[in-house]
């Protein structure tokens, strides 16, 4: 056998194991999904989605799950968007490099590896206990945007450094400002990147529990939150605490919603994929 | 050369990054309505030199100078000198073209609009001019709301030029312009800045010594952070005075 002979039989072995590989985790994915769908899919209808929660499965609903979903999903964005991209544009743009500005960079990053869970301690001594905002919506998003924030940071000053310094050069040297700079180019050239980030960390947050069971959001809410202020459940909840039941149609209950809130995930991600395409499509460097 | 023509002038310049000088005591005077051009090796501190001009080293850290700068007998290294407003008076046009990824008309436009100028006429009418001037107007005139990035090299660098001429100012520096242009692009630039000295003090970068021949009047060789020699182009190239010049212009080094 040549060297060459041996290197092309090397490289279809990589391949092959390669394809493995992807298909492991594609096969786990895929048996998850099935066995949900068979499990749940024929629970979904109309009353499931419009009824309260019930001490009877059959007539349990996941209407404040998902009305609960949808407005910590909405809150938190207006919370962690603006204070993640601010926070992004000024240590890329405006924060000097010192130690200082290092070591805040290596804690940030950091921030983005910590458990859920001491976010969710930590949302539970300042906003529902400090603050006295309860077991609130409020509370929550504040919380799941305090788990976010790092992810948007991060990712907001990746999509700004793709931005050429060439760009800001061409803008300063017609007199712009530096905030003018920033607006007019640097983050209309990175607004793709920066979304496309933000919906990740998002969906990432749609998916949470525990943070929101630490700081006191209930399985079993009688109505729907109308009001930042009001309590709420949000679908990972309405799921562990159905799961957590021995009763076989609460599990099937639990499929049902496990299906709701991926295809909301689904839906997020869907979104950030076809930003990410516009976008680059609009702007090539 | 009589005082009274000079623009730009540099007194008792030095330079540094950090603790290195970069520029060591530069003395030079640049003639209004003149193409002065820079030549020299690679980080000889002629494009160090041509930044100082509109202050873009203000954003590299730890770039200081010592000595002055004068645009029209005005210390442009002043405390109360606004940045922006230098800027409005000295144009720069860089290496690489660089339009935004915007469309050609908000390209020309981009410069007065953030000085809040909206005023629609004014804004379509200087873009005409502008893009007349630098003779991109008949090639660009029926996509002037198309994406600038799909222009040719030699188009967007014209476009870059037109952008700087449109807030009017008196001079232009042009930092290697023509260095990523093919020759049919590279002449029409030369060409160009033929037709603007009229207008315009403009200060041209070059590693290409034919074309620093080609279209300045005054020519200044740095070496090592020096302005080794400055004088008539005609002067420099034919009768150099330090041997430095001689060896760099014959090809010697660099």
């Amino acid at each position: 056998m040549t060297n060459s002979d041996r290197n092309r039989l090397k490289d279809k072995a990589f391949q092959v194991f390669g394809i493995f590989c992807t298909f492991i985790g594609l096969a786990v994915l895929a048996i998850f999904l099935i066995d949900i769908l068979i499990d749940g899919l024929g629970r979904i209808n109309w009353e499931f989605l419009n009824n309260l929660p019930s001490r009877r499965a059959h007539r349990a609903g996941i209407y404040t799950a998902w009305i609960g979903t949808l407005w910590i999903l909405l809150m938190t964005t207006v919370i962690a968007f603006p204070l993640g991209i601010a926070a992004g544009i000024y240590l890329e743009e405006y924060g000097k490099k010192s130690r200082m500005a290092t070591l805040l960079e290596i804690n940030i990053a950091n921030l983005a590896g910590v458990p859920s869970i001491i976010y969710g301690l930590l949302g539970l001594e300042i906003f529902v206990r400090l603050m006295a905002l309860g077991g609130s919506l409020l509370a929550g998003a504040l919380t799941l945007s305090l788990l976010i924030l790092p992810i948007v940071i991060v990712t907001t000053r990746e999509a700004i450094k793709a931005v050429p310094r060439s760009i800001r050069d061409g803008s300063f040297a017609l007199g712009a400002s530096k905030w003018q700079t920033v607006w007019h180019q640097v983050l209309p050239a990175s607004f793709g990147g920066i979304l496309t980030g933000v919906i990740l960390a998002l969906s990432r947050a749609v998916g949470e529990a525990a943070p929101l069971i630490v700081i006191g959001a209930l399985a079993y809410v009688p109505f729907a939150p109308a009001s930042p202020m009001d309590e709420f459940t949000v679908l990972p909840i309405q799921i562990f605490n159905w799961i957590s039941r021995p009763q076989a149609a609460f599990t099937t209950n639990a499929a049902a919603a496990i299906i709701v809130l991926l295809f909301i995930t689904f839906i997020l991600n869907g979104i950030a994929v076809y930003l990410r395409h516009k976008w680059q499509k609009r702007i090539k460097w | 050369m009589s005082k009274k023509n000079n623009k730009l002038e540099a007194i008792n310049l030095n330079a540094y990054y950090g603790d290195f000088l970069a520029l060591k005591n530069i003395n030079v005077a640049m003639e209004e309505n003149l193409v002065t051009a820079f030549i020299g090796p690679s980080g000889c501190g002629k494009s160090t030199f041509l930044r100082t001009l509109n202050r873009m080293n203000d954003y590299v850290d730890g770039f200081r100078i010592e000595g002055q700068i004068l645009l029209d007998d005005q210390d442009i290294y002043k405390k109360e000198v606004r940045v922006d407003e230098l800027r409005k008076q000295v144009g720069m046009v860089f290496q690489k073209p660089n339009p935004f990824p915007k469309t050609i008309y908000e390209n020309v436009i981009y410069g007065l609009k953030i000085q809040g100028i909206n005023d629609k006429n004014l804004l379509q009418e200087t873009a005409e001019k502008t893009l007349r001037q630098t003779t991109l107007w008949d090639e660009v005139k029926d996509k002037l709301h198309k994406s600038a990035l799909a222009l040719s090299g030699g188009q967007q660098q014209r476009l870059c030029i037109a952008r700087a001429l449109a807030i009017s100012p008196s001079v232009v520096l042009m930092d290697e312009p023509t260095s990523a242009l093919d020759p049919i692009s590279t002449a029409k630039i030369e060409e160009l800045i033929y037709e603007l000295k009229k207008d315009y003090t403009i200060i041209i970068v070059t590693h290409n010594m034919q074309q620093a021949g080609r279209v300045s009047d005054h020519t200044a060789f740095f070496y090592m952070g020096e302005l080794v020699e400055f004088a008539k182009t005609k002067t420099l190239f034919t009768s150099p005075k330090d041997t430095r010049t001689q060896n760099y212009i014959t090809g010697r080094f660099g």
